[in-house]
């Protein structure tokens, strides 16, 4: 197990999820060690069951380890309380999920300030940071549009809009690219790869290899434990060699 | 590759010595597939041989300037128009490997696929690690490589998607097998999988 530092945002250590009991207990997670530093963006790949959206439930706090611990900036998640849990949700971790989960009554802008003004933030102060937000994710001017005004695509920037606004320092994205043209889920893994170019952690569960292919780093998960990792390193010339050029 | 044609492409622009021509290809594919100068002077020898290409005297510098003959200009025309030839079939180790390795025994099959994947990942992060850098700051002799580099993400992901569906085949092949001989006979999930694997 690595060293806690202070550029570590992400810490799983020896951690196993099970879900049931007895003969009937299904290990979803078993003995998972993950750590993921400030600026490096870390795909988790594997098939169907093989516990990658556990880990991301467990990463972000929604869920609780059996065994085993989380930290996220060193805080260990299980010594938090609910609404301290929550708080740190808020101020520090970003989700995207599959499915949006965005409010249809309220704008894109509402939608992406949502987190900020839960947290207390003044709404003008709230409103703008959620107008960057927006920016970066390349639709500033659907900033009041409503969700059934939007295209699917668009609703998904207005995703990654929330979970990036604010500058959190650790983003969870669960398959962001599900439904998504190629195009618009490029654009998905751009706005992720210049988060964590500008310092944040981000996970990113795929099986998209050439969304998981962004990361810096691809731990694939098998059964519930990580198998293999793979990380980028090499320079072009050296592409060309093995690519037979 | 074919190195003929992409010459007698570069003369039909305009004639051109020797070392030009290596040059000029070099810029214009991004300085993907090196020549050397031998290749590009053997090559020249055999299309002036063929009636493609003719000298054209010298330029003043000792340089031997070759220009494209109406013949040539033809093959350059009918080279373009046609579309390159798929060996048949491709020629792929990876898949007589495979092919091999589920026939004979006491090999990991699944140890094969997985060893393949984190290597065909590592290609695909480096080739888009490379295609980000290349478009975040792109030269106007940039094109030919993000075409390159496109290519090479297709291919490797394609390769990802197809070691998928291998393993996914081995494992409904593993649950065919044992159904089989719990029921002492064939059954009828395991029939159309036999089917398959006699291909």
């Amino acid at each position: 197990m690595s060293v806690r530092g202070p550029q570590q945002v992400l810490e799983l250590a020896k951690v196993s999820r099970t879900f049931g009991e007895g003969a009937t207990a299904v290990a979803a997670l078993r003995d998972v060690d993950l750590t993921i530093g400030a600026g490096e963006f870390v795909a988790v790949m594997g098939p169907s069951g093989s516990g990658k959206s556990s880990l991301l439930a467990l990463a972000g706090g929604l869920d609780r380890p059996t065994s085993g611990g989380v930290f996220v900036e060193s805080t260990p998640l299980a010594g938090l309380g609910l609404n301290e849990l929550a708080r740190l949700r808020r101020r520090a971790v970003g989700y995207v999920f599959q499915d949006f989960n965005l409010v249809p009554t309220l704008t894109a802008a509402e939608n992406v300030a949502l987190p900020l003004e839960l947290d207390g933030t003044a709404t003008k102060k709230a409103r703008r940071q959620a107008a960057d937000a927006l920016r970066q994710v390349g639709i500033p001017e659907l900033a009041d549009r409503f969700m059934d005004q939007m295209s699917g695509g668009q609703q998904q920037r207005v995703a990654i809009a929330r979970a990036v606004v604010g500058q959190r320092r650790l983003i969870l994205a669960d398959e962001p690219t599900g439904a998504l043209d190629s195009t618009t889920g490029q654009g998905v893994m751009e706005v992720l790869r210049s988060r964590a170019d500008a310092g944040a952690a981000v996970m990113l569960v795929t099986h998209e290899a050439r969304h998981a292919a962004w990361a810096d780093r691809v731990v694939f998960l098998r059964d519930g434990r990580i198998v293999d990792q793979a990380t980028a390193m090499h320079d072009p010339t050296m592409l060309l060699a093995q690519a037979g050029l | 590759m074919s190195i003929r044609h992409s010459l007698l492409a570069l003369l039909q622009d305009r004639p051109r010595y020797g070392y030009q021509l290596r040059v000029e290809f070099e810029n214009r594919t991004g300085s993907t597939w090196p020549l050397n100068i031998g290749q590009v002077y053997t090559t020249l020898d055999r299309l002036e041989r063929d009636g493609l290409v003719a000298k054209d005297g010298d330029d003043g510098e000792g340089h031997v300037v070759y220009s494209i003959t109406a013949e040539g200009a033809a093959e350059v025309r009918s080279w373009f128009a046609a579309p390159v030839e798929r060996t048949n079939p491709p020629r792929n180790e990876l898949a007589i490997k495979l092919a091999l390795a589920v026939t004979l025994p006491g090999v990991d099959v699944q140890a094969i696929i997985q060893a393949q994947r984190v290597a065909s990942i590592r290609a695909l992060q480096d080739y888009t690690k490379a295609r980000r850098d290349t478009a975040s700051n792109q030269r106007s002799g940039d094109t030919a490589w993000l075409l390159v580099l496109d290519s090479l993400i297709f291919q490797t992901e394609a390769e990802v998607r197809w070691l998928d569906l291998c393993e996914a085949r081995m494992v409904q092949l593993a649950a065919a097998t044992a159904a089989r001989k719990t029921s002492n006979g064939v059954t009828e999930d395991a029939a159309p999988l036999n089917a398959d694997s006699r291909r």
